[in-house]
């Protein structure tokens, strides 16, 4: 029962497709697998320690200056993201651009902390931004492995789609790889999620 | 980016659209563009907090932060690369102004106020303004008037974005949808097609 609570954020209360929580930065780097799997790792890491360190501080906040405190935290883990990044993964870092910054504003990050870490324990709260994040992890992949496979016939930068396909007149559809398609592909996943969970639909 | 003042003004409201080329601001682009009325007000208040913001981070970035930007204070300081702080400056500024625009939004329009309600404080944490700021780090622009005429660019560009896209969804209510489909998913799904019309003035 209590697994079947945090394992919520990977299906039925995914951060994306649900919760309508950090939109923003999940499609602009979905147009190939690898940055998708570092964004996503990121933003769980941010998530989950975020959550930890302002559960632990939630008593000793002031209710008025909380945003600013939870700004200057949450700044704080994403540049330490940013700068381990630029450190080993470079050209990675160079692909995701500002989006690596603006995990500060992802909204899955202030959304967990308004709702969850500030009225619950520590551990539970580490989990629980360890769950929204690995939730939003999944959809990018699962939204970055189409627009890579259909847009450029790779996946992880190995040629998946055997040349002799090509040789026979098929062509790799440009349009995936192009940012509206993200945003099709994301309504998408919407649709079959809600024809097999009935209770998400919306009147 | 183009040179000239005009084709960065007319680039970043139309080909590098904030909500179409970067998904910027996508939460509060979903969530406030119900009605057309509502949804122009928050573009409002997301173009003047921009035109205020960028700006005002563009001075800090360059007399601040910049690699060599401390120079102006004294010869010792042209190693001093603070452009990892960047980050914390920038939303500190926007918080800080956002909260002063609350409160004169408060005094002065309660009904706007009062329509706009909870997302105002979310502007602080909207991704197109933070974007903004770090997109005009990035082109390295040579004076004041390209940043706030990029800022402003940007602004617009967002708004029209988004009250196109609510005066659509007004519409859409009476339209004969799937049933898993309706509302966040036909949502999606009108973006990317408004997304792939905007595309189409790319090059121009």
């Amino acid at each position: 029962m209590l697994l079947k609570k945090y394992l919520g954020p990977l299906n039925k209360e995914n951060p994306i497709l649900v919760q309508v929580l950090g939109v923003c930065s999940a499609l602009a780097v979905t147009a190939q697998v690898k940055p998708a799997v570092v964004m996503g790792i990121s933003v769980a890491v941010v998530c989950g320690f975020s959550n930890l360190i302002l559960s632990l501080l939630r008593n000793t906040i002031p209710q008025r200056v909380r945003i600013i405190v939870q700004l200057v935290i949450v700044a704080a883990l994403v540049i330490i993201v940013d700068q381990f990044l630029k450190a080993y993964f470079y050209d990675i870092s160079k692909m995701l651009s500002v989006f690596v910054s603006l995990i500060i504003t992802n909204c899955i990050v202030m959304g967990r902390i308004e709702a969850f870490a500030l009225s619950h324990k520590p551990i539970p709260s580490f989990i629980d931004g360890l769950a929204n994040g690995i939730g939003y992890g999944l959809v990018l992949l699962i939204v970055s492995f189409f627009r890579e496979l259909l847009g450029s016939g790779t996946l992880w930068n190995h040629q998946v789609i055997p040349q002799s396909f090509y040789s026979n007149g098929y062509l790799n559809n440009g349009l995936m790889v192009l940012p509206p398609m993200a945003l099709i592909i994301i309504g998408v996943i919407i649709w079959i999620q809600r024809s097999i969970h009935k209770e998400l639909q919306e009147e | 980016m183009g040179y000239s003042l005009t084709s960065i003004f007319f680039k970043s409201i139309f080909t590098n659209n904030m909500v179409f080329a970067y998904f910027l601001g996508m939460c509060s682009y979903l969530a406030v563009s119900k009605n057309v009325r509502t949804s122009f007000g928050l573009g409002m208040a997301v173009c003047f907090v921009l035109i205020i913001t960028v700006p005002v981070n563009y001075l800090i970035n360059k007399y601040l932060l910049e690699p060599g930007a401390l120079e102006w204070l004294s010869d010792k300081f042209n190693n001093v690369d603070l452009s990892y702080l960047s980050l914390i400056i920038f939303i500190a500024v926007i918080a800080s102004i956002t909260q002063i625009l609350e409160m004169i939004i408060e005094r002065f329009s309660s009904s706007l106020y009062n329509a706009l309600g909870i997302y105002l404080p979310l502007i602080a944490v909207n991704c197109a303004i933070l974007g903004c700021s770090l997109f005009m780090q990035e082109y390295h622009f040579p004076n004041l008037a390209y940043s706030t005429i990029y800022a402003a660019g940007c602004g617009i560009g967002w708004m029209l974005a988004i009250v196109a896209f609510a005066a659509i969804r007004e519409r859409l209510k009476f339209s004969n949808i799937p049933k898993p489909l309706k509302g966040l998913g036909i949502a999606y799904i009108t973006t990317g097609l408004m997304g792939m019309a905007f595309m189409a003035l790319t090059g121009m």
